[in-house]
């Protein structure tokens, strides 16, 4: 794992690993002082090439467009590498800033962390 | 610096503020609150102030006294790079869109991040991309300026002022220069984009239709003053209402204003001076 200092303690709350899944929970809010370190990080984790990869967001109760673009790269990654990309608990907040952005349909939402990992 | 999206608290408040720009008074005790999340029209005729408002509310003038405060803070004393900080939070469309015509459409969303922000340039592209699109510019991203139409610009320049995903948005006179069809899109572009990115919205406008559509409140200037402040059904009721019915003097001001009528208080009251400063004028 990468250094987890500064704004990142903040905003990675917890990492699991289940054989070939990992799941990320994130806390607090994601902007454009955390977004680098969050990016970094789940870069990091897309590397280890994971089946699953499930970002539990339950506890995420603001998500800027950095926060975002984050995501859209982490997808880029997993799909690259044919592997999966869920999201998790979105608030209705973070949500209609997905909404807006036209980007529901690009990933896999769900609304508990059992539903992902079904 | 506090979340003012859910709050009570006005975003901006604007008290007792009075400039004078040599013997002009520009700005006449003007008092102002802004609300999270609602879109505000400031309206008036040409030099009733309503420009300089928004340069006090957007800190490029101070005023000769009286306060401006944005999430709750003075901004009236603050050094120009405690300043800064504060314009990070806010986004502004100029009136012609003001894009720096050596660089892409994209690259001028891009200019704010590039400028304010340590993100990775890969982020950065994503953004803009998310950005354009919110404006519906995304596959403009390689023009440059010269090669958009009015509308085009307009919503360049939008995407630009939000490139940092600020909570109150600016906009002067956006529907200056703009047809009926861009201007309605332009309107609702407005709408959508206060009620989606939850901001709060200050529109400078003297076109009514475009204040109609887009105003949940509306402040109406007239020489310096506020001549009236209210929700968008208020000025609504004045302005459908027969000028017979109306006994204030004001009242029958602010109607002709917003019915764009050729008649009323306002021409009669520039004719008059205009007649006296001529015949008198040695």
């Amino acid at each position: 794992m990468a250094d987890a200092g500064g704004n990142i303690q903040n905003i990675i709350k917890d990492i699991t690993r289940e054989g070939d899944v990992v799941i990320v929970k994130l806390t607090g809010e994601i902007d454009m002082h955390s977004s680098t370190e969050l990016r970094g990080c789940l870069l990091e984790i897309t590397q280890e090439r994971p089946r699953l990869l499930v970002i539990n967001m339950e506890e995420v109760l603001f998500l800027d467009s950095s926060g975002l673009a984050v995501f859209v790269e982490t997808m880029q990654q997993s799909r690259t590498q044919g592997r999966q990309l869920k999201l998790v608990g979105l608030h209705p907040r973070v949500r209609s800033i997905f909404e807006i952005s036209r980007l529901m349909d690009i990933f896999q939402i769900y609304d508990t962390q059992e539903e992902a990992l079904a | 610096m506090p979340d003012y999206t859910n709050t009570s608290e006005p975003v901006i408040q604007v008290r007792s503020v009075i400039k004078s720009f040599g013997d002009q008074r520009v700005l006449d005790g003007i008092d102002l609150d802004v609300m999270p999340g609602e879109i505000m029209v400031v309206m008036g005729g040409s030099g009733c102030g309503k420009s300089t408002l928004l340069r006090h509310m957007i800190g490029s003038i101070v005023p000769d006294s009286g306060s401006v405060k944005l999430f709750g803070r003075e901004i009236t004393t603050l050094s120009e790079q405690e300043m800064n900080e504060i314009r990070k939070k806010f986004g502004i469309l100029f009136q012609s869109g003001a894009l720096i015509n050596s660089l892409t459409v994209g690259e001028n969303v891009a200019l704010p991040l590039r400028e304010h922000t340590h993100l990775d340039e890969k982020t950065i592209e994503i953004m803009i991309k998310i950005k354009l699109e919110l404006v519906s510019l995304r596959i403009h991203a390689d023009k440059m300026p010269a090669q958009l139409s009015g509308g085009m610009k307009k919503r360049a320049g939008l995407a630009r002022a939000i490139a940092l995903d600020p909570q109150i948005l600016f906009y002067d006179e956006p529907s200056a220069g703009l047809d009926p069809v861009t201007s309605a899109q332009i309107d609702q572009l407005i709408i959508d984009l206060t009620r989606k990115l939850h901001v709060t919205s200050v529109v400078v406008t003297h076109e009514m239709d475009s204040a109609f559509s887009i105003a949940d409140r509306m402040c109406m200037l007239d020489k310096g003053k506020v001549l009236k402040i209210g929700m968008r059904q208020e000025f609504e009721t004045l302005r459908d209402t027969p000028a017979e019915n109306l006994t204030s003097d004001q009242d029958k001001l602010i109607r002709q204003f917003l019915r764009g009528d050729a008649d009323g208080p306002l021409s009669r009251r520039k004719a008059d001076s205009d007649y006296e400063e001529d015949l008198l004028r040695v």
